[in-house]
Order: structure tokens, then sequence, then C-alpha cells
């Protein structure tokens, strides 16, 4: 890659799609929803001076379907919303993992169930994880807690949606959309926009036979082929799996949180270092697949675990799965709808150090 | 009579697929998958066309004709296409939909694709019925019409009028060419492959959204014969889904 040199003050949505367009993302089909509009906004001008194409589709399952034509056309496409509307786009994510469509798809996650509010939350991670539509399949998923981060793993993102045919989820949160940092873009090179597309449709050519991407399979075993197909597909991304580390080499206590309350909760633990007591962080950086050989590695030399979300215990799930031969974790939630600070961790965080 | 006395008069498009369509006796989707395959070969087009399938019978539209083709969900292959479309502007792309598929669960993905302008082609094939899940009431039912869930008939009162997609297509801004035809007789059969021809060649030359509807029929879920059934669609659906041109912009100035 090459550094530029600039420096930019940008928002976490603006980086999201500053990040797609460096990706040469060509296509972006977007509907408003708070607190992700931003993201549309930039790219309805951006995206059109970079020689691609803006759709505001009349919904969000029309604007994830576009997404899955041109995906299926084997163009580099994006769309972004926030969980009312994330819910409605599951029904094209079913099929894009079932056609094997590359795709991304970014959440800015806002409060819910329901309508709920529009301030941050976490309450997405098992839509996100889990494969939020009908059947048997997993997605990609990111959660990047910085505004760079958010930058960098966009360009990522579109990487590995192509290299194993498979929408992309970018799970973020109002904070980190909302939120300004200084960034540096940086383009990634050799990016081969038509290039391994031997699948895509673009016009059947008189020497090979004609392409087709479906998800419907009825013949007999057909369909299960294709699941155990996909399934071997998302058990090898285990190798893929990622998370920051921070003071857990001597930590007694390890806090297990992600995106922004990954990065509150940093601060907290910078804290208590300062007071000299030993609390680590584990973030994960991909959701799906998650790092639980990483996290089971720490919890095999004795550590104990606070997992601390921005929901009601969802990837605390994940962290029991991971270490659940050896160790388990406590848990805090913070309500949705309740604005975290690093301050309102202290006090969990110091009661299982304590063993409270 | 020997083989060498025979003249061939009528052979199989090249962009249709050698094989037996798996289709009811009396339907006609094999009648509209040929016109869609001699119009890709008259005009020309079959290495840069891209077909979207919907969901219904008609899903297997791609069995059957040898171009590229992606799955849509339910209702949604307007809203693929116009995808489709807009990654790859130099493909012809065309959608091939059934009533409860476009005009039901699909009402919002075809109305903004036309009003939107796409430059994509719909063909729309309305037999008044859900064929692929049993013969449930469609959008496009007639009034008085039995279904599996109209079981006393259509009723305005209680179910709602049946609703003409031409005319609502036709309305539309971004709409460069709307028609309705029939597959129920030779004479209607060529007619509609006018209509066709015509939104093909909208999109051919980048003018705009293409919509054609066909009147078809559907034997089984109507439980008739095939005779009976062409019988039906003359002399009950033609007069409540009459056929004709309803836009075209070539005669009135186009679209912007």
């Amino acid at each position: 890659m090459t550094k530029q040199p600039e420096r930019i003050f940008v928002k976490g949505n603006e980086a999201i799609a500053r990040g797609a367009l460096a990706a040469k993302c060509k296509c972006f089909f977007g509907y408003p929803i708070t607190p992700q509009n931003d993201i549309p906004e930039f790219m309805s001008s951006a995206i059109i001076k970079a020689g691609g194409d803006f759709v505001q589709a009349e919904s969000e399952v029309a604007a994830a379907n576009m997404l899955l034509g041109a995906g299926a056309a084997g163009v580099r496409a994006m769309t972004s919303s926030s969980s009312p509307g994330m819910s409605l786009k599951q029904e094209a994510i079913s099929y894009m993992a079932g056609s094997e469509i590359p795709a991304v798809i970014v959440n800015m996650n806002r409060g819910g169930p329901g309508l709920g509010d529009i301030g941050p939350a976490q309450g997405d991670y098992f839509q996100s994880t889990r494969g939020g539509g009908h059947g048997d399949y997993r997605h990609f998923t990111f959660g990047p807690g910085t505004v760079q981060e958010a930058y960098d793993l966009t360009i990522r993102a579109f990487d590995i949606a192509f290299e194993h045919r498979t929408p992309v989820l970018i799970l973020g949160d109002a904070i980190l959309g909302q939120m300004k940092e200084p960034i540096t873009p940086w383009e990634p090179e050799n990016i081969d926009e038509e290039g391994g597309r031997d699948w895509a449709i673009m016009g059947k050519t008189a020497d090979r036979e004609k392409r087709l991407v479906k998800s419907l399979f009825l013949l007999e075993g057909e369909l299960a082929g294709q699941n155990k197909h996909l399934q071997a597909k998302y058990d090898a991304w285990t190798d893929l799996a990622e998370a920051e580390q921070f003071e857990t080499e001597d930590a007694d206590l390890i806090i297990c949180a992600y995106g922004s309350i990954g990065r509150i909760a940093k601060t907290a633990v910078r804290k208590f270092r300062k007071e000299g007591k030993k609390v680590g962080l584990f973030r994960p950086i991909t959701l799906y697949p998650f790092p639980a050989a990483e996290l089971k590695a720490l919890a095999e030399q004795g550590k104990r675990f606070l997992t601390i979300e921005h929901n009601l215990g969802q990837m605390l799930e994940d962290v029991r799965l991971s270490i659940r031969t050896v160790a388990d974790s406590d848990f805090y939630p913070i309500y949705p709808g309740n604005l975290p600070t690093p301050d309102e961790l202290e006090e969990p965080i110091l009661n299982c150090l304590e063993g409270k | 009579m020997s083989e060498m006395n025979e003249k061939l008069v009528f052979d199989r498009p090249d962009s249709i697929i050698d094989r037996a369509t798996h289709y009811c006796p009396g339907c006609h989707h094999g009648i509209a998958h040929r016109l869609v395959g001699e119009l890709i070969d008259e005009l020309g087009i079959q290495d840069k066309t891209l077909a979207v399938a919907s969901i219904g019978c008609s899903v297997f539209l791609y069995n059957y004709i040898d171009v590229d083709a992606v799955e849509a969900p339910h209702g949604r292959a307007p809203a693929v296409a116009t995808g489709v479309k807009r990654s790859r502007p130099d493909n012809f792309v065309f959608t091939y939909q059934g009533d409860g598929d476009l005009a039901s669960i699909g009402m919002a993905e075809i109305m903004h694709a036309a009003n939107r302008g796409e430059k994509i082609c719909v063909i729309f094939v309305n037999n008044t019925v859900y064929g692929m899940t049993g013969g449930q009431m469609a959008p496009t039912t007639l009034i008085g019409q039995r279904t599996t869930t109209t079981p006393a008939g259509r009723c305005v009162t209680h179910e709602g009028a049946p609703i003409r997609m031409t005319e609502i297509i036709a309305s539309l801004g971004g709409t460069a060419f709307a028609a309705r035809g029939s597959l129920d007789s030779v004479k209607n059969i060529r007619k509609a492959k006018k209509y066709m021809k015509k939104a093909f060649e909208f999109q051919l030359n980048n003018t705009g959204f293409g919509f054609v509807e066909l009147l078809a029929g559907c034997p089984t879920n109507w439980k008739m014969t095939p005779l009976q059934a062409n019988e039906r669609l003359q002399n009950e659906m033609i007069p409540y889904f009459p056929l004709g041109v309803y836009k075209d912009v070539s005669e009135e100035g186009g679209v912007c």
C-alpha cells in the first residue's frame, strides 16, 4: 500500500464512504435512516465524480436487491443502513449468501428493538453474526473501533467479499458514525476490478456456457451440497479471525468489548493501569469469524473475563463458547438508550477485579 | 414422405436451449419464452443479454434461455435489474415476472424502477392467479374468479378490484413504452412480439423503461382444458385488460 501524507478530519460515516471509493466501489445503493445518512449523502456526489453510480432506492429492501444485482454482475458495490433498515435488508442478504454474491453492507447500529432510538447500541450483534435472514448462513463481519479502522476495514471488506464470494458486513454504531477523527487515507494497489469473476453475469460469449447466479437448489441432495460447501467456506474463515489485545499479557482481568464500547473500555483500562491494577482489553475486530482461539489462549493462562456490551448480552455468548472448557465470563450490560462513558465502566470492572 | 422432401419451416431459436420445459400443458410461458428467444436472436444480442428471473413458475426461465442470468427474490426483480444495469450499462437487461410477483409483493419495485426510467425491459406474464404455489388469488384475479383463497369468487368489496398494471406503468414519467398483448391466438401472439420488440429497442437505444404485459392462460389452476383457457382469456380477460399500446414515447416526444 502507498501511504498518502495528508491527514483529513472526517466522521466515521464519511471514512467508510471514502474507504469504499478507495477500494474502487462502483455502485452505491442507499436509503435514508439515521445515523448513517452521511454515507449516502457523501456517495451521491463522490461516487458519480469517481465514474460510478448512485441510486437512492425506494426502500431498504430495494437497495439491498440492487446490491444483489450489481454483485451478481461482478461489480464492487455497497449499501448502508441502520438497525430497522437492516432488518429489511435481510431478505436480500440471505439470497446473496445463498447465491454467493460478493457485496459490502454497512450497519450503523442504533437502539432497538423496533423503532428504538437513534442513539448508539450494539443490539444487532446476533443479527450480524448469526445470519439475520432465513437459512443456514454467515457473513464476514467487521466491528471497527476507530474512524481510521472504519476506513481500513472498508477497503478490506471489498477484498474479502470478492475473494470469498460473500456479503461482508461492517458493524458500527451511532458513536463511530457520528464521531470525527483525523485519519490517514490510503489507496490499495492493484485492484483487479474484473479479474476472478469467472462466475459473474456479464453476457454469454460463444466460448463458454451461460452463467447462472442463484440460490434455488431443488434436485435431491443439491441443496445439502450447497450448504455443505457454504459451511466449509465459513469454517475456513477461522484463520482470518482478528482481535486487538491491549495490556493483556500480565492482566488478571480481561475486558471483552468491541467497536465503540471497546474503545471506551480501553480508556477505562488505561486509567486502571495508571493505578497499578492489572486489567487488559480483548477487542474482537472480526465479529464473525469470532477470534475464539486467541481468547481461549488467554483463558488457559488463568485470566478472568468481563464482557461489556451495549446490549443485554449477545457477544457474551461467543465469549463463553470460546472459553467454556476452561473459564467463564462475567457480564456488564449497558442498556440501549444510555450513552456510556469510561467512568461508568469503572465500578463494574473494579467489582470484578476484586471478586465481588 | 421421405426426409429429403421435408422442408423445415419452424425451428428453435438459437438462444432457446434444446430441452423440454416443466410447464403444464396449455401454459403460455413456453410461447412467451420463445418470443423472448426469437427477439434475442433477431436483434443479435445474446452475448450482451442478462436475464433477471423472478419467483413462481417462471423462475426456471434460466433453464430455457441461453443467456447469463441471476435469480431475484420475490417481487424484487426490477431492483435486482436496476443493480445489474447500473453496474453494466452496456448490457441488455430484462426481467420476466408473473402477476403475483410483480403486482403484489413487488409493486413498489416495479413502480419505482419504471418511474426512475431504468433502462431495462420487463416482461409481465399475467394469468390472474398464483401458479406455482397452487392457485391462490393474485392482484389481477378477476371479479368472481374462484381461487384456492377466494373459494366463493373474488369480491370487489372484500378483496378489491383487479389491478391493471400496464395502465399504471404507462402513467409513470420514466416509462418509455408500455403495452399489453395476449398469447391466446396467433394474431395476438404476433402483435405481442411487436410490442416486445419495441420495448427491447427502447432499451437498446438507451431511451427508457420498457414494459410489456402478456395475458396468459393457466389451465391447471383455472381447472380448465387448454382450449377452455384460451376461450376464457378471450371472453373474460381481454375485456377487462384491453390490449394495445398505452405509452410510446417515440410518438409522444420522449422521456427526460
